[in-house]
């Protein structure tokens, strides 16, 4: 089977970005990732179908290994539609998120910062940074300043 | 025989969907919405009855959806497994609703609002019947969703802030084992061709061994995160327990057992002959233990029982692991029975939460006193769990020891004792938390001077607030009595039920069975 190198490389590019985004405790940040995840996943189901051939179920005379495997893309319609209902709902959490709390980062878990002992560098870190967060208006500036100072 | 199941086994999902829909319809008039999803579930109840007899009776039967026949089409199968599952899920399902709708009478529809509480609820259970039945992965990816996004909703219900934090948490997580299904998928997909099970079945098997090791890899990563197996199970403490008690109670029951079911089938059908077991058997290790010792360490109640949770998901995989007839049987009766005991644990922890205003060890007691209904209630699965004699969890704990010393090798051994380490310590956490909150009379619970709690005195208090008590309707109990009267029923009727099991399990270990059921006439390449 052969596969279209260009393919190849935006679906890595776009798992590597993906990740990238998802590892981070910005919400936003995470729906955005979920969203490179998701069309990098499609993509690996568009190479699988392998290279482009005729339209499926044509005339007489065409040979079935020139046709293009239409099921691929019948999986990738069905993930697209999912990936979408999810994102409308996580952008509903979002909003509803900063409208309770003012705040777009994902705090850590009381209990496992109890179980971890308090006052740990990076239970300090993540608190500062919540807080920063939470005052301005959007959690990037918050991060950003957290980093400069 | 064969036109009955060609209609009987459609419906289990159909019914849900259709009673998703009246209930949406019927949002503005609460009874007819609760009449409506009740009667839904009942009939599912009894369709998914129907099925254990007939499929017990014919070994099985595939459904081409549309008549476009395997391996084009889509197949529900249902084999003796599946028969079982729906059953058990089916009347857990049922119950738990019950329950929540006797809380919503009784709360004014604050915690749990209606309208969009039981569309969901109904969706959620029309995704794991569609898993259970599903024939082909791409199907069984499809229903995974129907009842994550179901899931979704359920957990974030009312949009408190506590709750979208887990909420956040918990869909991030399931979206990334869904992501890495949909990718293992199109793996499969492109080395074989086809994502019928029972096709895959023989291809899969035609493949190199290092490419089907990676396939394998890959569903198991994504079907464990689903299960909590460790180390993927660190979601599920944080996410449970701030979710209404009956959303919680069906999300512990079932949600981590329909990964158990996939892996199930992905060990058996798709790939036979039990190549990884030391790998299983090391994680089945894992989670019990670190599972159980989370567990002794919570001083809530919500919180240490999905720690249980994730610990007992561990014995399934034992049994899994040890891949022969007998093993398999005892998981297929285990994996039944812990669905009816959490399930149950958590609705008796919802009523413990009305009548204490709290599941805070460190703050509740008196509650014999108060109410010693709820005290049995919650008494009789706790032993149920900890696998006390004659109660069911003895049986499949037992089951799965004797399987594992069938099949000797020194890391059973090591699992087995393991295992009864683990059921001691569930005991042990069980026992500590019913004598405090129920046990210890009401005064000491303020003088923090009991013995029992010097070891989680430095827990957080944020989840103390002491609520309002609040007095439980009749119907609650009723259902929590119903389920705790299920989990008798699965000792009394531990015989037929057992062997059952056991011919499921055999049926797991012919994938030649399964195969014959989706091409009956053979021709499948």
């Amino acid at each position: 089977m052969s596969a279209s190198l260009v393919l190849i490389l935006l679906m890595a590019v776009l798992y590597a970005g993906g990740v990238y985004l998802l590892l981070g405790r910005s919400m936003t940040r995470m729906l955005l990732g979920f969203l490179l995840v998701g069309n990098a996943t499609n993509l690996l189901i568009l190479i699988i179908a392998g290279p482009a051939g005729l339209a499926p179920i044509v005339a007489d005379g065409v040979e079935p290994s020139e046709m293009h495997d239409p099921l691929p893309e019948a999986l990738i319609l069905t993930a697209i539609v999912i990936t979408f209902g999810v994102s409308a709902f996580l952008l509903a959490l979002i909003y509803r998120s900063w409208r309770i709390a003012r705040a777009d980062v994902v705090t850590s878990d009381e209990a496992d910062v109890a179980v971890g002992g308090a006052g740990s560098s990076i239970d300090d870190e993540e608190s500062t940074e919540a807080e920063d967060g939470s005052g301005e208006d959007t959690e990037f500036e918050g991060r950003a300043e957290a980093k400069t100072s | 025989m064969t036109a009955l199941m060609n209609s009987l086994i459609p419906l289990v999902v159909l019914l849900p969907l259709i009673g998703a829909a009246g209930a949406l319809v019927a949002g503005r008039r609460p009874r007819l919405q609760v009449t409506f999803s009740i009667t839904v579930l009942s009939l599912v109840v009894l369709t998914s009855a129907a099925l254990v007899y007939l499929t017990d009776q014919t070994g099985g039967h595939a459904v081409t959806v549309g008549g476009w026949s395997a391996p084009f089409g889509i197949v529900l199968v249902v084999d003796r497994l599946s028969a079982l599952m729906l059953l058990i899920s089916s009347i857990v399902l049922l119950c738990v609703l019950v329950f929540s709708v006797g809380q919503g009478m009784a709360d004014g529809d604050r915690e749990t609002p209606v309208s969009i509480y039981h569309p969901s609820y109904l969706i959620l259970a029309a995704g794991v019947f569609n898993a259970f039945i599903a024939g082909d992965l791409f199907n069984l990816y499809v229903s995974f969703e129907i009842l994550l996004v179901a899931s979704y909703v359920l957990l974030t219900l009312g949009g408190t802030q506590a709750r979208i934090k887990a909420g956040i948490t918990y869909i991030i997580v399931s979206l990334v084992s869904s992501m890495l299904f949909l990718a293992s998928i199109a793996m499969i997909y492109g080395a074989t061709g086809t994502v019928n099970i029972a096709q895959l079945s023989v291809r899969l098997g035609e493949l190199p061994a290092d490419i089907q090791l990676v396939l394998q890899l890959m569903l198991l990563v994504a079907f464990g995160i689903k299960a909590a197996v460790f180390p993927l199970s660190f979601w599920l403490p944080d996410s449970y327990p701030t979710a209404p008690a009956p959303v919680t109670a069906v999300f512990a029951g079932l949600l981590t057992k329909v990964g158990v079911y996939a892996i199930i089938r992905t060990e058996t059908i798709l790939f036979p002959g039990n190549t990884l077991q030391t790998v299983l058997l090391v994680v089945a290790l894992l989670t019990l233990v670190i599972g159980i010792l989370g567990a002794v360490a919570q001083s809530d109640i919500k919180r240490m029982l999905s720690f249980t949770l994730v610990s007992h998901i561990g014995y399934m995989i034992f049994g899994i692991a040890i891949g022969t007839v007998a093993g398999l049987g005892a998981t297929i009766y285990y994996v039944i029975h812990h669905i009816t005991v959490q399930t149950t644990l958590f609705l008796a922890t919802g009523l413990v939460e009305r009548q204490g205003g709290t599941t805070a060890l460190n703050r509740l007691g008196g509650l014999l006193k108060a109410s010693p209904v709820i005290a049995v209630l919650f008494f009789v699965p706790a032993l149920n769990l900890g696998g006390i004699p004659p109660f069911s969890g003895f049986i499949g704990k037992l089951g799965l020891f004797e399987a594992g010393a069938e099949a000797p090798s020194p890391l059973i051994w090591v699992l087995i004792g393991a295992g009864a380490l683990t059921s001691l310590l569930t005991l042990y956490a069980l026992m500590r938390a019913w004598s405090l909150a129920f046990w210890r009379p009401k005064r000491e619970a303020h003088e923090e001077e009991s013995p029992a709690l010097d070891r989680i005195e430095e827990a957080p208090e944020e989840a103390s607030d002491v609520q309002e008590t609040k007095a439980s309707p009749r119907i609650m109990i009723g259902a929590t009595v119903a389920m705790v009267t299920v989990s008798l029923a699965l000792t009394v009727f531990a015989g037929p039920l057992y062997s059952m099991a056991t011919r499921a399990a055999q049926n797991l270990e012919q994938p030649a069975d399964y195969i014959s059921l989706v091409f009956p006439d053979g021709g499948v390449s």
